[in-house]
């Protein structure tokens, strides 16, 4: 088995805070990735260093704003472009704000839509 | 200052088989900003887990993409036998080493071939893919596919390999290793490849840490990241070292690429020495609740599926970070002030998989 995670619920407001203090403690960002639960989006910022994870969680409403962190680490804004594509949350103060051009989708934000599980006549052949 | 120009690199390009845009902003010959589009062919596969369950989910995360594809699989295996508990089988666990070494040095081959190509040098280029047959003829002959190899399953895996065939394995790749020696001993050591790639798309060693570079573009520039060294799979019962560069120009990321091919050949050969007897796979029941961070070393670098579950037997939320999508910020600073010529070199030094970076 692998190493424990946990991830550690923070606010809107700590978010950049959490940016700069990883920042300072030499750590890399990995990822944010965004999940949405019933009507919130749980919202992951994943930092690293020497295979450490150190994982924080905010949890934000689709009409919030939630701030950038490129301003910390320049790499963020491929992430943030992505989260407000898929899932409609805007993201204030990116670096290259591609203004909702970064994925090219037929449906707007469409992982902000739940696909119910509909009868799949193929596979029930 | 001389007037600046936008001028469009790709969707289509020679050197792209895949669509990213860049809009290089010039001054005289030289880059001074990039702006980078991807999104072209964006497919959403993530959105799938909710009409997949959670074991028929594989197939799609192994078709991620077409070169890496069993590391996917294995990957988002990993993460949901992590949240389950499982405790798999280690002949198991070998067999994804070795196969994931194999899908390594497919990858890197595949690349010099494609890199090659892009220089014009044809006879590097056709001779790394005559060695890439051999690989692929490996993996189709024990997992029944050259590209999607479909062979990964919750708790193991489906096919297992004899001990014969693993000794056939390994004299086949110690029986090329002399002409992969000579392929890249031609790639390392030529003049007019040097005189192309050395001092050229320069990424420093706190550019690339910090801008979240992975895989051969960090350890390109002596960040020595290397997902395999977490102990994931067999890994951990492995002796290998990463290879680390620290000159951070498009050569130390191609002489990274072609000194793993290498590293791959001896973790596969430990792993055949290894491998215990046993059961390839166990059986599972229940789903998944909870969430994790898979992590594998892939060609390009380190991936991470984020897997989460409430019980059920379709999962809440499963997503992807890739290693190209990772890389497209070092790119932009990697492009910066170099010359319009030598773009097309230094995009290829990340080996981008747009394939991926688009899931």
């Amino acid at each position: 088995m692998m190493e424990p995670q946990t991830i550690l619920p923070i606010g809107v407001g700590d978010v950049v805070p959490k940016a700069e203090q990883a920042k300072r403690d030499g750590k890399r960002l990995v990822q944010i990735g965004c999940t949405k639960i019933g009507d919130d989006f749980e919202i992951i910022y994943v930092y690293d260093k020497d295979y450490q994870l150190t994982s924080y969680r905010i949890t934000v409403k689709q009409a919030d704003e939630i701030p950038s962190i490129s301003s910390v680490y320049f790499g963020a804004f491929v992430y943030e472009n992505e989260i407000h594509d898929l899932y409609g949350i805007h993201v204030t103060g990116i670096n290259i704000d591609f203004k909702g051009t970064f994925y090219k989708t037929t449906i707007k934000h469409p992982f902000s839509v739940t696909i119910v599980k509909e009868d799949d006549s193929c596979q029930n052949k | 200052m001389s007037k600046q120009i936008t001028i469009p690199f790709g969707p289509q390009h020679p050197v792209l088989p895949e669509p990213l845009h860049l809009d290089l902003v010039l001054e005289d010959e030289k880059v001074v900003d990039v702006i980078p589009t991807i999104g072209y062919v964006h497919r959403g596969l993530e959105k799938l887990v909710e009409k997949r369950e959670y074991t028929e989910y594989v197939f799609i995360a192994e078709r991620i993409c077409g070169i890496c594809s069993f590391i996917h699989s294995q990957a988002y295996v990993q993460g949901i036998e992590q949240i389950m508990g499982l405790e798999i089988p280690e002949r198991a666990q070998y067999l994804r080493t070795i196969w994931s070494e194999y899908s390594r040095l497919h990858s890197h081959l595949l690349w010099l071939g494609c890199f090659a190509d892009s220089m014009g040098f044809e006879s590097v280029f056709m001779n790394s893919w005559r060695l890439r047959e051999h690989i692929l003829n490996d993996l189709e002959a024990t997992t029944g596919g050259r590209v999607i190899q479909g062979v990964c399953k919750v708790a193991g895996v489906r096919r297992d390999i004899t001990p014969e065939k693993l000794d056939e394995m390994v004299k086949g790749l110690r029986g090329i290793e002399h002409e992969l020696q000579d392929l890249t001993n031609v790639f390392l050591h030529d003049s007019s490849i040097q005189h192309r790639l050395k001092g050229i798309g320069v990424l420093k060693k706190e550019d690339a840490y910090q801008l979240g570079a992975v895989g051969p573009t960090a350890r390109g520039s002596g960040v020595a990241i290397d997902i395999r060294e977490t102990g994931y799979a067999a890994f951990g019962k492995i002796n290998f070292r990463p290879v680390v560069e620290h000159d951070g120009d498009c050569y130390a990321r191609c002489a990274i690429r072609a000194k793993e091919m290498f590293t791959s050949i001896d973790i596969i050969e430990q792993c055949a020495k290894k491998i215990p007897d046993g059961p390839v796979d166990m059986k599972v029941t229940g789903a998944p609740d909870g969430e994790y961070f898979s992590r594998a070393e892939q060609p390009r670098g380190e991936v991470i599926h984020y897997i989460k579950g409430n019980g059920k037997k379709n999962l809440l939320r499963h997503r992807v970070r890739t290693p190209t999508f990772t890389n497209i910020p070092p790119l932009i600073t990697l492009l910066k002030g170099c010359d319009l010529a030598d773009v097309p070199v230094i995009v290829l030094t990340i080996d981008p998989c747009i394939g991926c970076a688009e899931r």
